[in-house]
């Protein structure tokens, strides 16, 4: 009797993809690093838990049930609910990963600067692809980039041009919708000119998912000279979502680049964010706060590489973990031998509300210039029973004490987002979530 | 207004309080002195509602209701007011804000509407000119960067905004300079009145010049083992507490 050996999610993704290659979009330049791309998954493989970069996060765990791939999802619906009140923005908006032409409104947005599906840019910029697709985000240093390099269909491409400020933020939203497992690879490309401006929402919510489902996604930002790139994402999906998502940015002399991410729902997620400074006097700030409950899983993992002098980065992370939700922070730092003068700050704190929540908390600082400032701290603890006390000596009930206390340990990270409408959106499903 | 009967209570299994005594009237001020170590802190967390002391024996009632059954907050809402000995820094809540929310708590729990923002305003602003705190500290987080002193002082503004019916001032005075004192004193002065009573806890007889009392009790291993009127005070200043210990030894 001969019984067909079971293959494993890796080598499946790898044959897979011999299928389907013919039919993804993007010109030879283009299929010839999806090639290569692949060829990287094939080697690296989905990390194993011995791999120190997925210790405390099991990936492979989450490729053991059977995926279908993405596929464009064609019929129109609502997108009222997924808007931010009060948020003068353009709007794209990506259903599986898929630029959708119809529920976007982009018509006020100024000639010069492009927004539109990566399908469509890999046509009509094929210069500005050539130039910065792949450039940000290493296919060799991470599977799931190498992954979503293979198999990326679609996704936003914006690109601000040389001094051009966009006024209004471009709010991303991105919705899942399917019915039954299925893997999808969103690709985003933002190309931001010298001394151009714009700010970034990027929201992510389940429309429809009964199934589980994983998003792959990839997010390069290309930041030219002294351009301001102001970068917010919230992850707000259902329990059935999960992400493994990357951004990487690279940051040329006088840029600054500020990231915001949020995560309030859903029930698997890994951020990857790596920050190259590849010029002087560079500024970068991330900021993070995730709040958890039931048994959602959140791992955020950061790399900011000073690689040239007088830069500064500054990291603060705050965790509220609440039920059996399990926290990952694991910041790292590489200060070059070039980067004299490196500034690097950063900060990881967390509250456990419950005896069943846990948190890994892991920074890194590889410094081989001798003259820099690095500092970094973590701690981690309940809510603090003296603050409580004192709140209720004063008349608060517990239940207002408690909520006060917590939007207070989470309002410095708040106050680094610098658009009004989504600060008072995020306070309200903060608020919403923390009175669970 | 406060009826304490043979109050027993300690920590971690400890009885420290064993068999406190003290019946305060409205619009009366008791202070209550003692050596290190003979329960005072204990006293004032323990009618505070502080959850980690437990009460053995004993009654305290306060306006004829049971203050034992109660939770902190109620307590508060009840009109009991604790100044902190070790006032908190709470960083990121606002002063302000946090103070609205508890007047409109104390005010929901008496069936009252949640105060206008104009005349919240007002409150803030005389009472800050009460205790001399210029309103940048009023505005700031909860004693975040706060001095010694004004700490204290931010203790009776507090006291001040939500007027409460009896106040305990635990060791209010300890660590602060005579003009501190003086400010803290003044307001708490201002405060008196026939219908609001004060326990003023210290260690030291000097508060006592500016907050003049109607009685001055002596706590010992965790008792009133001598009460009188101010002159007892000026005794305690004058002999130190060896010769209380002594006649309660001897006793």
């Amino acid at each position: 009797m001969i019984t067909a050996e079971k293959i494993s999610p890796t080598e499946k993704l790898v044959s897979d993809f011999e299928a389907v290659k013919k039919t993804l979009p993007g010109n030879s330049f283009v299929q010839s690093i999806r090639l290569k791309a692949i060829e990287s998954f094939s080697a690296l493989g989905i990390p194993a838990r011995k791999n120190e970069e997925y210790k405390y996060s099991n990936v492979q765990k989450l490729f053991q049930e059977n995926f279908t791939q993405s596929a464009i999802y064609n019929s129109q619906f609502a997108i009222e609910k997924y808007l931010i009140p009060t948020l003068d923005a353009h709007i794209v908006v990506l259903v599986n990963g898929f630029f959708s032409e119809e529920l976007s409104s982009l018509n006020n947005l100024d000639k010069s600067v492009v927004v539109s599906s990566l399908q469509k840019a890999f046509e009509k910029h094929p210069e500005l692809i050539e130039k910065h697709f792949s450039t940000c985000a290493d296919i060799n240093s991470d599977a799931f980039i190498a992954l979503n390099t293979a198999y990326a269909a679609d996704g936003v491409f914006i690109s601000v041009p040389d001094n051009a400020v966009v006024e209004k933020p471009i709010h991303i939203i991105n919705l899942i919708i399917a019915k039954e497992s299925t893997l999808f690879f969103p690709r985003n490309l933002f190309v931001v000119g010298k001394s151009a401006q714009v700010q970034l929402v990027e929201t992510f919510e389940t429309h429809d998912l009964p199934v589980k489902a994983i998003t792959t996604s990839v997010t390069e930002i290309a930041i030219d000279e002294n351009a301001k790139v102001q970068y917010y994402r919230l992850q707000n999906d259902c329990e059935n979502g999960q992400q493994i998502n990357t951004v990487s940015a690279s940051q040329q002399r006088n840029s600054h680049f500020d990231t915001n991410t949020v995560t309030l729902s859903g029930g698997w997620v890994r951020n990857n964010l790596n920050i190259a400074l590849n010029g002087e006097n560079c500024e970068s700030h991330l900021n993070g706060l995730f709040i958890t409950s039931e048994t959602q899983h959140v791992d955020n993992h950061t790399l900011v590489d000073h690689r040239k002098p007088h830069c500064e980065s500054n990291q603060t992370y705050k965790g509220i973990l609440d039920g059996k939700s399990t926290g990952i922070f694991n910041g790292k730092i590489f200060v070059q031998r070039d980067a004299q003068k490196t500034n690097a700050y950063q900060s990881s704190k967390n509250i456990l509300l419950s005896d069943d929540a846990t948190i890994n908390a892991k920074p890194q600082l590889e410094i081989y210039a001798d003259d820099v400032k690095c500092s970094h701290g973590s701690s981690t603890g309940k809510i603090d029973e003296d603050a409580l006390f004192y709140l209720r000596a004063r008349g608060l009930g517990i239940e207002s004490a408690r909520k006060l206390l917590l939007h207070a340990f989470v309002n410095d990270v708040m106050q680094t987002i610098r658009i009004n409408a989504l600060r008072d959106y995020l306070e309200a499903l903060i608020h919403k979530k923390l009175g669970e | 207004m406060l009826s304490i009967k043979n109050l027993r209570a300690g920590i971690e299994g400890k009885e420290i309080i064993k068999g406190f005594n003290l019946e305060v009237k409205a619009g009366e001020v008791h202070a209550i002195m003692g050596p290190n170590g003979s329960g005072k802190s204990t006293l004032s967390n323990v009618l505070a509602g502080r959850e980690d002391y437990i009460v053995s024996g004993g009654e305290v009632s306060f306006n004829g209701k049971n203050l034992l059954d109660m939770s902190p907050e109620v307590r508060a809402r009840e009109g009991l007011f604790l100044a902190f000995q070790y006032p908190i820094e709470i960083p990121g809540v606002s002063n302000i804000n946090f103070l609205k929310t508890a007047i409109n708590e104390i005010r929901a729990y008496k069936g009252l509407k949640s105060i206008e923002a104009k005349d919240f305003l007002k409150l803030i602003k005389e009472k800050q000119a009460l205790v001399e705190l210029q309103g940048s500290l009023a505005g700031r987080s909860v004693n975040e960067g706060f001095s010694g002193g004004e700490k204290k002082r931010n203790e009776i503004f507090q006291m001040a905004v939500l007027e409460p019916t009896l106040a305990i001032l635990d060791e209010t005075d300890s660590g602060l300079d005579i003009d501190a004192l003086r400010i803290v004193a003044n307001g708490v002065n201002k405060l008196r009145s026939a219908d609001r009573s004060f326990v003023v806890i210290t260690h030291y007889q000097r508060l006592l010049d500016y907050i003049v009392p109607d009685f001055v009790h002596v706590l010992y291993d965790g008792k009133i083992v001598k009460s009188g009127g101010k002159e007892l005070a000026l005794e305690l200043e004058e002999k130190g507490y060896d010769w209380i210990k002594k006649e309660v030894v001897e006793a």
